[in-house]
């Protein structure tokens, strides 16, 4: 499975994991629960990054930016970047993003519940690199208890002199947006706000905030002991490391895994045993992603590889679609679900996603739509919210509408080519409104 | 060198109130809900006096002037 390339690996000191051997962040044992401090120290070693003075934080910032690290929230934008960017302002303070409100995607929940001491390790790699006091993870209320007994643990071992804050993150899916998140931990407010300012400039009190997934923290504690050369011994040249997947839908058993980004996706859904069914298409991503169709399955789970289908690793969420279940449906009921998911804040999003869901609703049910109307709805409400969600809602939409471009002919004529109903991708049952 | 002057919408403090699309159709057209739209485009020098009127006139102070880099 490892996508190697020729960077020169440099010389392993003992008890550094073989570099192309997966997986690294999740315990090798599937099954395994939550590991211990004392377990984790054996796998990995001790971290060493306290105390550093300024010089090498700034080299610890060029390591990160040498292994290429990635941000694992969906965005997928340079980590060494962010940490630069908040490294030379004045008191800043720093945010794992563990909320995971995707109803889809389990990579986060997972990690936090198997590996909780890798993701605390990352906040505080990440605090000693901006020089910040203290970190807050915010994490899915089902894995809470996990790791706030993690962060107990550390506490009795005195590791850290980082001051460790955990939080439950609200159950809501715009509730992990960066500056919601840093509403919601400051006024208990899930709902995105305004920028400018960037939250590098002016975030959480008005400090300087560095908000980063909890997957990317965990790669981070790994560069900082192992190095960049390491890091880099699995994946692309162009997207090094290893990242995780979450997999379902058609499939003999959905599940979470760690591969090699680069990875081609027929393998990838091998890992879930493969397909249970004949496959239709594949939404790629999340549900911000894209469909691609099932004939893409031969290429590299990369952001190069999948870019000529305009579609992205996103979040890592690889949901099967089998052939006798319509596309169309499982995308308009997602639709409704994130326009519902709408903070409410911004005219175009509020009122424009609730009419295109409305409009997607119709088509699917064979009622008169009007395409040409959904069309100009969709060219209307692209970015044009606070933040990104309108967005994210439009490129599901206009992949559904490619890839499913003859079912949206059929269902315009009161027709649909399905034989079944399936939930493949889900959603929380529609109580808000 | 700095380059024109764009308009900007806060989408979080509008309210629809369509105002500035009465004073300055030409670069603001209203949604099917009656949201503005601005283009990216410069403001032309001859409808700069409109546009910081459109800015004013604003009642939720959700429109402004950005000065492009």
């Amino acid at each position: 499975m490892a996508i190697t390339d020729s960077v020169p690996r440099r010389s392993r000191s003992a008890g550094t994991p073989t570099p192309d051997h997966l997986p690294r962040l999740l315990p090798a044992d599937p099954w395994a629960g939550p590991t211990s401090l004392a377990a984790h120290l054996a796998r990995y070693g001790q971290l060493r990054s306290s105390g550093m003075d300024r010089r090498q934080r700034e080299d610890l910032i060029e390591e990160v930016g040498r292994a290429g690290l990635t941000g694992r929230g969906g965005a997928g934008f340079p980590t060494a970047r962010k940490l630069a960017a908040v490294a030379s302002a004045h008191r800043p303070v720093v945010v794992a993003n563990g909320t995971e409100g995707e109803p889809a995607s389990a990579k986060d929940k997972i990690l936090l519940a198997r590996s909780p001491h890798l993701v605390l390790d990352g906040a505080v790699v990440a605090a000693e690199i901006v020089g910040a006091s203290h970190a807050i993870v915010v994490v899915h209320h089902s894995v809470r208890e996990i790791v706030d007994d993690a962060a107990s643990e550390r506490r009795q071992a005195g590791s850290d002199r980082i001051r460790i804050k955990i939080m439950t993150g609200a159950d809501r899916f715009v509730g992990g947006e960066a500056s919601a998140l840093v509403h919601w931990i400051q006024r208990g407010i899930p709902t995105p706000t305004r920028t400018p300012p960037r939250l590098s400039e002016r975030g959480l009190g008005g400090r300087p905030t560095l908000v980063q997934n909890v997957e990317t923290l965990a790669h981070l504690a790994l560069i900082a002991r192992y190095g960049a050369a390491w890091f880099r011994a699995v994946g692309t040249t162009r997207q090094p490391g290893s990242m995780l997947v979450t997999i379902l839908g058609a499939v003999e058993r959905p599940c979470v895994h760690e591969i090699a980004i680069g990875t081609p996706i027929q393998q990838v859904l091998s890992l879930a045993d493969g397909a249970s069914a004949p496959l239709q298409a594949l939404l790629l991503g999340g549900y911000f992603g894209t469909w691609v169709p099932a004939s893409a399955a031969h290429l590299p789970f990369s952001s190069a590889g999948l870019a000529a289908l305009g579609a992205s690793v996103g979040a890592g969420l690889i949901a099967a679609l089998p052939e006798d279940v319509c596309g169309l449906v499982e995308t308009a009921k997602v639709v409704r679900y994130l326009a519902d998911e709408s903070a409410g804040q911004c005219g175009p999003c509020l009122f424009g996603l609730d009419a295109i869901a409305g409009e997607l609703q119709r088509l699917t049910e064979g009622c008169a739509s009007d395409l040409g109307t959904l069309r100009r709805w969709l060219d209307q409400v692209d970015g044009r919210g606070a933040c990104r969600h309108p967005d994210g809602v439009i490129r599901l939409i206009r992949s559904a509408m490619t890839v499913f471009a003859s079912e949206v002919e059929h269902h315009a004529q009161g027709r649909c080519r399905a034989t079944r109903t399936a939930n493949i991708l889900p959603v929380p049952p529609r109580t808000r409104r | 060198m700095t380059g024109g002057v764009r308009l900007r919408v806060d989408p979080i403090a509008c309210d629809g109130r369509r105002l500035c699309a009465e004073i300055l159709p030409e670069l603001i057209t209203l949604d099917d809900w009656g949201f503005p739209i601005v283009g990216d485009v410069d403001v032309p020098v001859g409808l700069l006096d409109e546009a910081r009127e459109a800015v004013r006139i604003c009642p939720k102070l959700a429109l402004r002037l950005d000065r492009m880099e």
